[in-house]
């Protein structure tokens, strides 16, 4: 198994989330991040004094896929996640060793 | 206005004046948690309920004290042109519910409970420079000697029967003086001591809620129509009126004078400009909005919104940390609207004195002068030495490491805002809040 990670823009999530239910993904993580990468942050103005703002606003999405179905699944979310402009973000896949649904103690793919 | 001894016999008892004094009064008295919103939404979300807490706590002591003796100080006979008492006002206790305020229509009743409100404003206002470091009882101890000591004897100079500035003739319609000069040089007296932030100049300190401060300052524009309209304790001769036209007036052009300073300088319209250039107008127009017309109006907002725009910047300059600009914008604000009427009053208003635009020469200027400057010098000298007494015994700032994770827990048990659904981990116990602050094993009383 994968644990595929994605650390987008905040207003693609919906384009994400629908791209992966077309592709059979049945559930995922959403939390709130904030980070910087070429994009770098902004300016802010409060009373004349200015704040340059380095951490912009991103989701990070988390998704388990099986191994055959990884690359496939990276290849949705990037297509999905991209607007061509800088601050886009990134996605990226580690083994996961294992993986346990809770309710049924299934474990392995069958908790997927 | 004399003391009430001599009552006047010429003046009766207006339903519609004391009706519009009383509505005046809730008015100003919305002001202070107005205020309290204003700067709750310009500190970071860790010091939020500190700040709003420093203006609502002076609701409390001011009220009381002013029933007891801050009335009497201020109003009462003068003696040596610095200060007032009448031992019938002490407690309120022998004043007439229809005693008239001398020379005017409404009762006492009325006029000290207006009167009362705005002393209560004024120490809350100093509280915005004071932002994210002060020991809530040392802030509540000074607010009491601060009124006793600074705000109750500059009441009476500006207006009290025998009071130095209203002698010599000193126009301060709604208290540019006695309100705004008066907290912006105590603030400033508070925070030479006191010192800076940690962190000042050099950590991140922006609002964490612009929308509680354009609440805040909406609500202190509504309010401020009571502070300044009122303040003519009736309108039979339309001054009042004028006054309502002209706070106004000034404030939306100094809305029009900050916005454009900043769209230029710094290529932006915000939020906090418009915001702060609508206080920095209310201030300015309220020593002068009685004495100008309603275009000297126009012209006092646009350079009060223009150079409190400018003066804000000051603090980085040298290095004073005035949090919330409390200097920047009412003292200065309050300087130009008092200085103002020496150049802009038409004759036409509260009196015929004329400004030197208006071919008065510039006799009323120089009484703007005295006003401005001696009401400035006490109030910066005494604040500071209270503030001074106070470090030196209780200690005026929390500690370092309270200051930096925050003053809202550690002063008041609280945290301004829960957005987890996690509810920060907090779990019911039946310590009392000061055994949980001081980290102290929860207590086994059970719950009646």
């Amino acid at each position: 198994m994968k644990l595929i990670t994605a650390v987008v823009k905040p207003h693609r999530l919906d384009e994400i989330k629908e791209a992966l239910q077309a592709f059979g993904v049945h559930g995922l993580t959403v939390t709130e991040a904030s980070g910087y990468g070429r994009q770098r942050g902004h300016t802010e103005v409060y009373r004349g004094a200015e704040y340059t703002v380095d951490l912009v606003p991103k989701i990070r999405i988390e998704v388990l896929a099986e191994d055959d179905d990884a690359e496939q699944l990276i290849d949705v979310v990037v297509k999905a996640a991209r607007t061509g402009k800088i601050g886009d973000g990134k996605v990226w896949a580690v083994p996961v060793d294992t993986a346990v649904r809770v309710r049924t103690g299934e474990r392995g793919p069958d908790a997927l | 206005m004399a003391p009430a001894i001599t009552l006047a016999a010429e003046t009766e008892l207006s339903a519609a004046n004391t009706g519009f004094m009383l509505i005046c009064s809730a008015l100003v008295m919305l002001m202070t948690p107005a205020l309290a919103f204003f700067y709750g939404g310009m500190v970071r979300v860790k010091s939020t309920l500190n700040m709003l807490m420093m203006s609502f706590i002076s609701l409390g002591i001011v009220t009381v004290l002013w029933v007891l003796y801050g009335f009497s100080m201020a109003f009462g006979t003068d003696s040596g042109s610095l200060v007032g008492w009448n031992s019938d006002w002490v407690g309120l206790s022998d004043i007439g519910l229809t005693e008239l305020w001398d020379g005017y229509t409404i009762p006492v009743f009325v006029f000290l409970v207006f009167q009362l409100m705005f002393a209560v404003l004024t120490p809350a206002l100093i509280s915005g420079a004071l932002a994210d470091r002060v020991k809530f009882t040392a802030w509540a101890l000074f607010i009491a000697l601060w009124v006793t000591v600074v705000y109750f004897p500059v009441a009476h100079w500006v207006w009290g029967a025998g009071g130095w500035a209203f002698e010599l003739g000193v126009i301060d319609f709604a208290g540019g003086t006695a309100v705004h000069i008066n907290a912006g040089a105590a603030a400033l007296g508070v925070i030479l001591v006191i010192g800076k932030r940690i962190g000042f100049k050099k950590d991140p300190m922006r609002p964490h809620s612009l929308p509680l401060v354009m609440l805040g300052a909406g609500l202190l524009w509504f309010g401020w129509f009571g502070f300044n309209a009122g303040s003519w304790l009736g309108n039979d001769d339309g001054v009042g009126a004028l006054m309502f036209v002209n706070t106004q007036v000034a404030t939306g052009a100094a809305v029009l004078g900050w916005l454009a300073y900043e769209k230029i300088r710094h290529g932006a319209f915000t939020t906090l400009g418009a915001a702060s250039g609508a206080v920095s107008g209310l201030v300015a127009i309220t020593p002068a909005g009685g004495a100008v017309s309603p275009l000297g109006a126009i012209a006092v907002g646009l350079i009060a919104g223009v150079v409190c725009a400018m003066a804000v910047g000051l603090k980085y300059r040298f290095g004073y940390d005035d949090s919330l600009d409390v200097v920047g914008v009412h003292m200065v604000g309050g300087i130009l609207g008092s200085l103002l009427v020496g150049f802009f009053a038409s004759g036409k208003g509260q009196s015929d004195v004329q400004g030197l635009f208006y071919g008065g020469g510039l006799d009323q200027f120089w009484k703007q002068c005295a006003g401005v400057f001696g009401v400035l010098a006490y109030s910066l000298v005494v604040s500071a030495v209270l503030a001074f007494l106070l470090d030196k015994t209780i200690g005026m700032r929390v500690p370092e490491d309270v200051e930096v994770s925050g003053i809202d827990q550690a002063e008041h048990a609280e945290t301004a805002y829960d957005f987890s659904g996690a509810g920060g981990g907090a779990a019911r116990t039946t310590a009392t809040p000061a055994a949980s602050v001081a980290g102290s094993a929860p207590s086994k009383k059970v719950d009646a």
